[in-house]
């Protein structure tokens, strides 16, 4: 069991996702950065969808009330044992610290965390009431689902992306030809009203097709929407399921755990790929993750 | 039939440009059929479009492409819609609004409300909040412009021709004319009390 001193900035519980349940308006949520959360999991000898503790920019602090094995990845929580798998004595007060980069860490437990799954997953969705942010006081259980051994080796940290490779979406052929050259080349700043629902960007605003207005319909993880004001927000893990904004591209799954990373004020461009260059670059960053062992 | 892809994990599957009953009703049909196919991860039906989500490392857009072409879509064998009855109370703080708006009574906007069968279209927002269509033009009411920070579960709302029901206590735009008790969406087995391409009629208490 774990006791949560102090929960940081805003901490979860995360697992892969609550995938399956979009048509009934179910936001998949998950962990932001699911690469990193794999590979905590790997290294902790889980199975990749254990239920781990997402920190935002702060960390918290934990009190192991058990021994156990942690590894924390993600976010550079410089002060914490990061990128390898360490034992903790029972009795332990775990200081995180803060990100020196980078938005998220993963507190992943040898055993993964006792949480309720809800359409089977744990992860928190608040916004849907599924789960909530971790309070000061909380206990947390450990589960002992153990996937295999935790890894003897630390891991590199993989790249965190500034410049964000998307490809075409619904919408981006009814753009003009020069909105696309206007987000290409203009360098974005995350705001600070941005969070895992959506990264709102300030910066060149772009001119949506039919003044942004359209019949609502399903929308992609890492959409860029373009509201009528031209700003484009980013829609991510807890976004809602449907949207009545033209798209102008989407975030390509590899860089998807670069998003998770973003934190507010950072500065980011962005570049046109095709969908074979993105799956080509997908293929490769599992070939990385499943190296892993 | 269109194909868009809408990310390098995703294809919109467009069946019609306006909000029509037959062609949501089309939307849904296609969204069952591919209900258990490997490799889907998630649907969004929408008014008139499918968003089908894949997993990148088991499908492609173009399998996905030839294998909705080689989907029939016979209406005749479409799961029968349920209809689903949701008791009011009739006492939201815009009921007199609306009816002061469109010269009826508050009785009036309440026979206007219930005397209709609503067609689920879809689901978003929040888990269970189901788009329900159309509000008749005689009480039809554009969105608030200000968007009240709290509105209770269970709120009964008009938004332009659009009804639905807020399952639970979230931000919203959306006039409110009642409420109801029923349970909207159960969490515990994923199920929604209404579900995308359901009849749906309130009943006055």
């Amino acid at each position: 069991m774990i006791r949560v001193i102090s929960p940081g900035l805003l901490s979860t519980v995360q697992d892969l996702g609550r995938h399956g349940y979009a048509h009934l308006g179910v936001s998949p949520a998950g962990a932001a950065d699911l690469v990193s959360l794999r590979i905590g999991n790997r290294l902790a000898g889980n199975h990749e969808n254990a239920p781990a503790i997402e920190m935002t920019l702060i960390g918290g602090r934990y009190e192991f009330l058990t021994d156990a094995t942690i590894a924390i990845t993600g976010a550079d929580f410089h002060q914490a044992p990061m990128w390898r798998a360490a034992p903790i004595e029972k009795g332990t007060i775990l200081d995180v610290g803060s990100a020196k980069t980078g938005a998220r860490g993963y507190l992943c437990i040898r055993g993964g965390i006792d949480a309720p799954r809800i359409m089977g997953s744990a992860s928190t969705h608040l916004l849907s009431g599924f789960g909530a942010s971790l309070k000061k006081g909380d206990v947390l259980a450990i589960a002992y689902e153990i996937g295999g051994p935790a890894l003897r080796h630390a891991v590199a940290a993989p790249d965190q992306r500034k410049r964000l490779r998307v490809t075409a979406a619904a919408q981006t052929h009814q753009f003009d030809a020069l909105q696309a050259i206007t987000l290409t080349t203009t360098a974005y700043q995350v705001s600070d009203d941005s969070n895992r629902m959506g990264l709102r960007l300030k910066g060149a605003p772009l001119h949506p097709p039919h003044n942004g207005q359209m019949l609502s319909e399903g929308v992609a993880l890492g959409a860029l929407q373009i509201p009528p004001a031209g700003e484009p927000i980013i829609l991510f893990v807890d976004s809602q399921t449907t949207g009545g904004y033209p798209v102008i591209a989407s975030v390509i799954s590899a860089d998807l755990a670069s998003i998770g990373q973003l934190r507010p004020r950072d500065t980011i461009t962005f570049e046109f790929v095709t969908f074979a260059e993105a799956r080509r670059l997908l293929l490769e960053q599992e070939a990385c993750i499943n190296a892993l062992t | 039939m269109k194909f868009t892809p809408a990310s390098d994990r995703s294809l919109l599957v467009t069946l019609g440009e306006c909000i029509s009953v037959e062609t949501n009703a089309r939307v849904h049909l296609l969204s069952h059929q591919l209900q258990n196919v490997t490799g889907i991860t998630s649907q969004s039906p929408a008014y008139s479009s499918l968003l089908v989500r894949f997993d990148p490392l088991r499908l492609t857009h173009e399998d996905l492409e030839k294998l909705i072409q080689s989907t029939p879509l016979n209406l005749e064998t479409a799961h029968v819609a349920r209809l689903v009855e949701i008791p009011v109370h009739y006492n939201g703080p815009d009921l007199q609004d609306i009816a002061e708006r469109h010269s009826l009574t508050v009785p009036q906007v309440i026979e206007a409300h219930t005397a209709t069968t609503y067609h689920a279209y879809f689901a978003g927002f929040v888990p269970g909040f189901v788009y329900l269509g159309e509000v008749t033009a005689a009480i039809a009411t554009p969105r608030r412009s200000t968007p009240r920070r709290e509105v209770p579960a269970g709120s009964v709302a008009i938004a332009g021709t659009q009804t639905g029901v807020y399952p639970r206590t979230t931000p919203g735009g959306w006039n409110l004319i009642g409420h109801t008790d029923a349970i909207l969406f159960d969490a515990a087995h994923g199920r929604a009390l209404v579900e995308p391409g359901d009849q749906v009629r309130f009943i006055s208490l």
